[in-house]
């Protein structure tokens, strides 16, 4: 670790103390402020105060009123269960797929299909599982009725399982291709191959290999990204709503409908539930870090063990198998929506629709339009944003290995959005303030800032840092070379992180509805709202709409570099 | 090449890199116009540190001391972007995005202002190495020895005070190499540049023909 830093650690010319305080102290209040004042806006009406709704005194009223709710211990514990085991079954399948493909031609196959997933919403992803495992969805179909015998659809409750597995199953597609690209851009940063050639002369297979000599080393690197996830799983509204049961439906999604209720009281009731969704991660958090010591406590045995385990092939086939079906389920999902958005009449049994009509587009798509232009604004503007703040970061060097910023980087990750957006919005109204198109920008931000720094650190810290050095030596300012040099080396790098910030902003469903106040929508909001009234066409062409405009996002970041480059053959990789 | 009067070449007075409490090198010398001073050292023998505090780009857990002048400037506490030391690295390092005329005209010096003019010398420079031609050219089409020798007129139009050369030569083959080094040795002297040379190659430093430093584990000089 220690030397890993060494490396990293950029040749500051003449370090500029003050300044980089300066940039840094911004960034952490950028950053930090909206969380913490976010999470207080929630807590305070929790326990009674909020002013503005005539809360002046404090009282656990609202706690208990939280408890009489029915089937609330239900509700949490599905929410619970959805961030342990989707976190955990995302892990294992990047765990053993890196163990066991790291370095082949399989590896790059898988990434090339995976890396496409990212710029698919969540809702999206979900709408097109629940269109394949309905009773009537797709997968049905393929079978009936010859091998079910089914000529109507059969009373299942799926999606909406009482379990909440379809939920785990849809948020595993989403976030494994995640934390997959996360343990690639932490890959070159562990000597996997090295370690692979000693371990493997010693007999022991691939995956026991890995597991001993990398994984603690790689999973450090990871680490803040896997509670992000688990976060993440654990407070999921949109998909949650798609996928999840429906009575009682999991807590953070009782707790968005009593935030929306127009009964004002309700308010009270939602902090209440969004400080005990606060207290479900805390606890989430304290599972996941048992679970981490009795891993820890497992490989340790099984290293002492001396058993080389050299036959691991079909665990790495199981593992390989499991990637490409998560990704093919989504690809599949998106071409269900796509067969629905265009269908005419598409009875049970059949396949493939009857006739096939432009009608559902042409019916949504000028209703559509102002969402499209509102969720481009927002996505392009603080993508923007997030580009020039994550370029400035880097290039002042704030973001160490270690340093505070890397952690408060990912706070809006790993603190439930539902515990402070809900907060920032109950301070805004206090205010006075109205929904507004530029606090909406800036919420968009604070989650799209730490796609962008995350996805540029690694290019950033790989490029040969010789050709600035060059470049001063030439009589170039330290800007110059910024400007001439690193940012046009790194164009593709940037692009990419724009459009990962731009896919970030447009998928992103609950600040957008709290914040927009129903005021402002996006493709997202309009299209997670057509969820409860079950018009597959509108749900198709609005899914399909909100999958393309990310989609046109990283299109542009990855034809850009080839017209601006043609005739740059190192420029081109 | 005789010295017209006030130029007397680089002065490395009591130049001294400590690391953690330990002395890495001590050093003094005056390589004149057209001559070389050739340091050689194992790796880690802190070669590159002494290349980085000439050029101006110590990492700060180094500390140094000593005076580095040229022709009576003092140049120790001048920042690397206003030092104008030329440096040739083991790489070419041309600039992936722009031309080859493009990496040249980066170099050049600004106090030449008119476009044409600028251009006119980027192709002259591009001439005078047998590369004439070459300026639309991308970098990347260019052999190893065609990027050298871009690299080193890049750094010839940046009117440099003086050259720090860094093993510039260790990644071409034999041939190609004595003709790189043979043709940076002659323009840099006809130029009357000082130059710098850091390497672990014998042959290198006997082609030079300059003085030598050796430092690392043998005491240096």
């Amino acid at each position: 670790m220690g030397r890993q830093t060494e490396e990293n650690r950029p040749q500051d010319r003449r370090a500029n103390v003050t300044r980089r305080f300066t940039v840094s102290g911004f960034m952490l209040a950028l950053l930090s402020l909206p969380v913490l004042a976010g999470l207080a806006g929630t807590i305070g009406p929790a326990f009674g105060y909020l002013p503005a709704l005539g809360g002046d005194h404090v009282t656990f009223d609202h706690f208990a009123d939280l408890a009489a709710q029915p089937h609330l211990l239900r509700s949490s514990l599905v929410s619970l269960a959805t961030g342990l085991v989707t976190t955990g079954v995302s892990v294992v399948m990047v765990m053993l797929f890196t163990a066991g493909y790291a370095g082949t031609r399989m590896f790059s196959r898988i990434q090339h299909m995976v890396s496409p997933l990212l710029a698919v919403p969540h809702a999206a992803a979900a709408f097109g599982l629940a269109f394949l495992v309905a009773p009537s969805g797709l997968i049905i179909r393929l079978l009936s009725p010859g091998l079910t015998g089914y000529t109507s659809p059969p009373d299942w409750l799926v999606p909406q399982d009482p379990l909440g597995l379809t939920v785990m199953a849809g948020l595993v597609v989403k976030e494994m291709p995640f934390l997959f690209l996360v343990t690639l851009s932490a890959l070159p940063q562990v000597p996997v191959a090295q370690t692979r050639t000693v371990t493997a002369n010693l007999g022991y297979g691939r995956i026991r290999g890995f597991l001993i000599g990398s994984w603690p080393l790689l999973y450090r690197q990871i680490r803040l990204p896997v509670f992000a996830v688990l976060a993440y799983a654990g407070s999921v509204v949109d998909v949650a709503m798609i996928l999840g049961p429906a009575l009682p439906a999991p807590l953070p999604v009782r707790i968005t409908g009593w935030m929306a209720d127009s009964d004002l009281r309700l308010r009270f009731l939602a902090s209440a539930g969004a400080v005990l969704q606060f207290g479900l991660t805390l606890m989430a958090v304290a599972l996941w870090l048992i679970a981490e010591r009795v891993g820890a406590f497992l490989l340790r045995r099984i290293s002492g063990s001396g058993i080389r385990q050299p036959n691991d092939q079909w665990i790495c086939r199981i593992a390989c198998a499991a990637m490409a079906v998560s990704a093919a389920i989504v690809f599949l999902g998106l071409l269900v929506l796509f067969l629905w958005s265009i269908a005419g009449l598409w009875p049970f049994p059949s396949l493939l629709p009857d006739n096939m009509t432009l009608q559902s587009w042409t019916r949504a798509l000028p209703q559509a339009v102002t969402p499209i232009v509102t969720t481009i604004a927002l996505a392009g503007g603080s993508a923007t944003i997030g580009l020039v703040l994550a370029i400035g970061l880097l290039w002042q060097g704030s973001l160490r290995a270690g340093g505070a910023l890397r952690v408060v980087l990912y706070l809006p990750l790993v603190v439930p959005q539902l515990c402070f957006v809900f907060g920032l919005q109950i301070l805004w109204l206090t205010l006075g303030l109205d929904a507004s198109f530029p606090l909406l920008l800036f919420v968009h931000l604070i989650f799209v800032l730490p796609y962008a720094v995350l996805s540029l650190s690694q290019p950033w810290q790989a490029l040969d840092r010789r050709y600035e050095t060059v470049a001063t030596g030439l009589g170039k300012s330290p800007l110059q070379v910024l400007l001439l040099v690193r940012l046009p080396m790194l164009t593709r790098a940037c692009l990419t992180a724009f459009a990962v910030g731009f896919a970030v902003s447009a998928g992103l469903y609950l600040p957008t509805l709290l914040i927009g106040a129903g005021r402002i929508v996006t493709i997202t909001t309009e299209a997670v709202a057509l969820s409860s009234g079950g018009d597959r066409r509108a749900i198709g062409v609005y899914a399909l709409l909100q999958t393309l405009v990310p989609f046109a996002g990283f299109l542009i970041a990855s034809l850009v570099p080839h017209l601006l480059f043609r005739d740059r053959r190192a420029m081109r990789i | 090449m005789k010295p017209d009067g006030k130029t007397d070449g680089l002065h490395l007075e009591a130049i001294s890199i400590r690391l953690h409490g330990r002395t890495l090198l001590s050093l003094s010398a005056l390589v004149r116009p057209g001559d070389i001073l050739t340091v050689m050292g194992p790796s880690g023998s802190g070669k590159s540190a002494l290349l980085a505090y000439l050029g101006g780009f110590l990492d700060p857990v180094f500390k140094a001391s000593g005076r580095i002048s040229i022709d009576g400037l003092d140049l120790t506490g001048i920042a690397v972007e206003h030092r104008r030391c030329g440096m040739l690295f083991q790489d070419p390092l041309l600039f992936p995005h722009l031309s080859v005329g493009g990496n040249l005209l980066f170099g050049l010096t600004p106090s030449i202002a008119r476009r044409d003019q600028r251009r006119r010398m980027a192709e002259q420079a591009l001439i005078d190495v047998e590369l004439e031609g070459f300026f639309d050219r991308d970098p990347a089409t260019l052999s190893g020895g065609q990027k050298a020798r871009v690299a080193l007129q890049r750094v010839m139009l940046s009117a440099p005070r003086f050259l720090l050369l860094d093993e510039p030569f260790s990644k071409l083959d034999t041939d190609l190499r004595q003709q790189t080094r043979a043709l940076i040795f002659s323009r840099a002297k006809s130029a009357g540049l000082p130059i710098v040379l850091v390497t672990h190659d014998r042959a290198d430093s006997d082609a030079a023909g300059g003085n030598v430093v050796v430092i690392g584990e043998e005491s240096s000089r």
